[in-house]
């Protein structure tokens, strides 16, 4: 991990002077105060004033930055300590409450301080604008490794490709229409394995690591390993169209041809679930990485949302007029985009479930990047947006592939400021700055992984398998407790006094004149007395109601049989 | 136009030489991190499960007694040794490690009912129906001759001959006293034959005596006749007596809180007391299903452990009113004495089947040095289940224990006659004049008064 060219960790680790002790030392970022001709006492106290200011100013500048930071690893507000009776747990929580926050606060130095690696960018100069940039000035102005990242694989004959990132952004796999696979390593660009499996692929997935693969094949999906000996044929699939796998929980998930879902936990080999949608046959389908839910996007523009553990979908949302050709999730869970036939692209709020914007254009893959990024693949064309602030997405950079070639996928490199395309005529990839995560986490997902942390990680991720019940919408919501469902229940004085102010209403409406005959007194009085009738009985039914409804359930008591008969009934267990 | 892009370097990213260690990279930004409530919760789950099925408390019984074990002291100075005085007189140094007799200590004619050892652990001092006190020197432990030592007998320092047959004797902090409990209260020095002061409050005989912690001349004794009562050596006369409605069979001051004492009590139950309000126990520990014979706290005053009458030991939080924990063995009778080792890490308890059994204090706890990462990851795997402890999966888990069918039933039973009670006191207190059957709280039910 290298330092060079930063303060040094021990300087923050140190506790700060307070302001008041602070003023009675020199100042800190001068050094020495100028030796020969020694200044008038007046004109050094003001220097020294001044530099305090600058001091204070860069402090104020550097706590706001640390603040924004450290609300990031707060996880949401505290809980509210205010409203508490208990005084005992009041303390207890304020005791841990203090704790998240100094974890926070540390891992928010850590971020500001202790990265390696930082983000990518590309800033325009003068005149010129992002999606003007060609890959091939972006390409003569970064370093030699990243320049290699870019290429083009021309693949005619077996097209068209699709193609998936492992987890950690290291290995690639590539899955020709016409039986072509092959598993790359991307940072040594060697090729681990490619064969032939000389039937229909259409759709190849990672599973939990780079040592198995699922492909969904002509009938069945199969499961390869890394050298490309089958493992397993998951004949109950059907014929797939489309594989996701959920890495926490171990679930390879399909959708057949018969629009039929099915997850199957692949550490057990268990069918967990096998759902009919019953909305038409589709090859629309991504998982929300947030919280492993399912979307699927339907021909008559719907997009539901699935767990493995309801037969019916959670959400059923009317996207666009027309079949939906594509949806992707982006990483924070809150923000969905689908492109439909209705030319149109839209970005979804999936805490309200209403839509933030409408483009028009037409996708036939999208896919968000970890830094939320969004590439769109239409025709030969490949968009990527970026969000402007306030999620209003914009143009960021354009990529033309050949005229002709059909992008069928596009995905982001994780880790990595890459995108990958999968067209009509192989597979290409383009360098897009500022999409990856620069920075990853040795136990969440590591490029550089050695076998033996790849063995170790393989069993802690099997320790700690979920289960398909934790899949749900607000993930955040497990190990919560429900707050007490109190039924409001009006009591009889209330009551009363409701029904009397509805009596009065009812007694002060005054009728329309009516034709002769209609209008005589005491056709009126009739009329008044029914309307506060009607008025009351409302009241008195509900009354009568509760008086008959017993306050507790009681056991029904089951129908006494004649006493001839009672011998041969089955006896009460006591 | 500025570009940058991501670019890493392999040397950078891994290590050098074969023999460095693998670097390790951090990025805590939770975005990372999906389903974290779900995989802590899953990781509480599995540790409280993995917490079950490593529970294995037992690690050895200590035989060698020829009849009940009456009464046991620990050596404040030696965390390996034990002394156990049985029914027939017999008295034994263990040591804990090999689980085997080091010394005997021969010469009381009946049961040895009380056993002590000065705080500097070179004296030990026994008592017993045989109306004798015998003062002894204990012999240093060392590590190779406990094999061969079976045949080891001390001779004692001291015989004191007194007037009455003795129920217990316990040692003075720090000072050369001891005092006995019997048909009065003695107190003696280690070097008069005879006792140096005697406290009478009552007929009855005195069953057990404590003397506190940490302030050396206070002590609190237990007598047949249901009462608990304080004593300060520096006054002439007993200080506070508080009568129960049943006897109290043994008394432990809690070492942190030297003002609150617990009392086994013989209806089932233990009560803590504060010193200074004895009008109210502050606790009351119910759980076991008959008389609770010897109670003693862990040296941390976060725990005590008592032994019944119902076979079995349990474990009780200070502040709790239900055991954490409960430890039987098919071959385990009638538990008449335990103690808590000075490190707070083995219970040892002393039975009517002529057996000390050795316990762990914490039933799934790895024993032994502990690796950095290994206690780590148990600190994680605690802080973990302590989250999610109110859940309903991981509660059953941590709260189930087997429980012997005996055991079982008469905890159904009692029960049962609790809450019969409890209905015939509403349904009295409902067909009473209003205020005529004021309400009083289960901690100062038993309490008869207070003197």
């Amino acid at each position: 991990m290298s330092l060079t060219g930063r303060p040094a960790f021990s300087s923050w680790v140190k506790p700060k002077p307070n302001s008041s002790e602070r003023r009675r030392l020199p100042p800190t970022f001068g050094e020495q105060l100028p030796s020969a001709g020694e200044p008038t006492a007046l004109s050094s106290t003001h220097e020294i004033m001044d530099k305090d200011r600058l001091v204070t100013a860069v402090e104020q500048e550097m706590s706001d930055e640390l603040n924004l930071k450290t609300r990031k690893y707060l996880r949401g507000d505290g809980a509210n300590l205010e409203t508490l009776r208990d005084k005992k747990l009041k303390g207890q929580l304020a005791v841990r409450e203090k704790l998240y926050g100094q974890s926070a606060k540390a891992a928010a130095k850590a971020e500001k301080w202790l990265m390696p690696t930082e983000e990518g960018y590309l800033e325009p100069e003068g005149l010129e604008k992002t999606w003007m940039v060609k890959q091939e000035s972006i390409i003569r102005e970064v370093d030699v490794i990243s320049s290699r990242k870019p290429f083009d694989m021309i693949l005619p004959e077996l097209g068209p490709y699709n193609l998936e990132y492992a987890s950690s952004g290291r290995y690639m796999l590539v899955g020709g229409r016409k039986g072509h696979l092959a598993m790359m390593d991307m940072m040594s660009m060697d090729l681990i394995k490619e064969f032939q499996v000389r039937e229909t692929v259409r759709d190849v997935v990672f599973l939990h690591n780079e040592q198995f693969f699922a492909v969904a094949q002509k009938k069945y999906p199969y499961i390869y390993n890394r050298h490309g000996t089958e493992i397993h044929c998951l004949v109950e699939h059907g014929a797939p169209l489309k594989l996701q796998f959920l890495d926490k929980h171990f679930l390879l998930a399909s959708v057949n041809k018969f629009a039929q879902l099915h997850y199957q936990d692949v550490s057990t080999g268990v069918i967990v679930a096998n759902y009919r949608t019953g909305l038409g046959r589709t090859d629309i389908m991504r998982v929300n990485p947030y919280n492993a839910v399912i979307g699927l996007g339907h021909a008559g523009g719907k997009v539901t949302m699935w767990k493995p553990t309801s037969v019916k979908p959670l959400v059923t949302m009317l996207c666009h007029h027309g079949p939906v050709t594509a949806v992707a999730f982006h990483s924070g869970g809150q923000l969905m985009a689908t492109a439909g036939m209705d030319r149109k692209i839209k970005l979804w709020d999936l805490r309200k479930f209403g839509v933030l914007n409408t483009y028009s254009g037409h996708a036939q893959t999208m896919d968000f990047s970890q830094k939320g990024l969004l590439a769109i693949g239409n025709g030969s064309q490949v968009q990527v947006w970026r969000d402007s602030g306030n999620q209003e997405y914009e143009k960021y950079m354009s990529h033309a592939m050949v005229k002709g070639y059909q992008v069928g996928k596009v995905s982001f490199r994780p880790y990595e400021d890459v995108l990958g395309i999968g067209h009509s005529m192989g597979i290409s990839s383009i360098l897009i700055p500022g999409s990856g995560e620069p920075n990853f986490d040795t136990w969440v997902a590591n490029p550089y992984e050695t076998t033996k942390q790849r063995r170790e990680k393989e069993v802690h991720a099997l320790l700690d398998k979920l289960q398909p019940e934790t899949i749900m919408l607000e993930p955040s919501k497990i190990g919560t407790v429900r707050p007490p469902r109190r039924k409001e229940r009006s009591t009889k004085k209330e009551i009363e006094e409701e029904m009397e102010t509805a009596v009065e209403a009812a007694k002060s409406i005054t009728f329309k004149k009516k034709t002769k005959g209609r209008n005589k007194p005491s056709k009126r009085a009739a009329k008044k007395e029914e309307e506060v009738f009607k008025a009351k009985r409302l009241f008195l039914e509900q009354q009568q109601m509760n008086n008959d409804r017993p306050l507790k359930k009681q056991r029904i008591v089951e129908a006494e049989l004649p006493k001839a008969l009672q011998r041969f009934s089955r006896k009460k267990a006591s | 136009m500025k570009v940058k892009v991501i670019s890493r370097s392999a040397e950078e990213f891994t290590r050098e030489r074969s023999q460095d260690l693998q670097k390790v990279f951090r990025n805590y930004d939770p975005k990372l991190r999906t389903h974290e409530k779900a995989v802590e919760y899953t990781r509480a789950l599995t540790a409280a499960k993995l917490e079950k099925i490593f529970a294995r408390p037992f690690i050895g019984a200590m035989d060698g007694h020829i009849d009940a074990v009456s009464c046991m002291a620990k050596n404040p100075n030696h965390l390996k040794g034990i002394f156990s005085g049985s029914m027939d007189g017999d008295i034994r140094l263990w040591d804990i490690a090999t689980r085997k007799t080091v010394c005997q200590f021969p010469g009381h004619q009946g049961a040895v009912r009380g056993l002590t050892s000065s705080t500097d652990g070179e004296m030990l001092i026994s008592c017993g129906t045989d109306c004798i006190i015998r003062l002894w020197k204990v012999p240093l432990l060392k590590m190779m001759d406990s094999s061969e030592s079976d045949e080891n007998y001390s001779k004692p320092l001291a015989v004191y001959v007194w007037k009455h047959a003795f129920w217990a004797v316990d040692h003075q902090w720090d000072g050369p006293l001891f005092a006995t409990a019997g048909s009065q209260v003695d107190i003696w020095d280690h070097n008069r034959s005879e006792p140096i002061n005697t406290f009478e409050w009552g007929k009855d005989t005195v069953i057990s005596v404590r003397f506190n912690p940490g302030e050396p001349d206070v002590l609190a004794t237990s007598a047949s006749d249901r009462s608990i009562t304080l004593y300060d050596l520096r006054m002439s006369s007993p200080v506070r007596k508080l009568i129960m409605r049943t006897k109290t069979n043994a008394i432990c001051w809690n070492p942190m809180e030297p003002m609150n004492f617990t009392a086994a009590n013989e209806d089932c139950s233990c009560y803590s007391y504060d010193t200074r309000k004895l009008d109210e126990a502050k606790v009351v520990h119910k759980d076991h299903v008959s008389a609770v014979m010897d109670i003693d706290y862990s040296p941390t005053g976060r725990e005590f452990v008592t032994g019944s009458y119902d076979r079995t030991v349990r474990i009780f939080p200070y502040n709790g009113d239900h055991s954490r924990e409960i430890y039987h063995t098919k071959r385990m009778q009638r538990v008449f004495c335990v103690r808590y080792s000075c490190d707070g890490s083995y219970l040892i308890s002393g039975s009517d089947d002529t057996n000390l059994r050795l316990w762990k204090a914490k039933s799934s706890e790895q024993m032994g040095v502990l690796l950095p990462r290994e206690r780590k990851k148990q600190e994680y795997l605690d802080a973990v289940k302590e989250r999610y402890k109110h859940l309903p999966e991981v509660k059953r888990i941590v709260r189930h224990r087997h429980l012997p069918k005996p055991i079982y039933k008469a905890a159904t039973l009692r029960r049962t006659m609790i809450e019969a009670e409890n209905k015939r006191d509403q349904k009295r207190k409902a067909h009473s004049a209003p205020g005529s059957m004021p309400v009083q709280p289960f901690r100062k039910r038993r309490i008869i008064k207070e003197e």
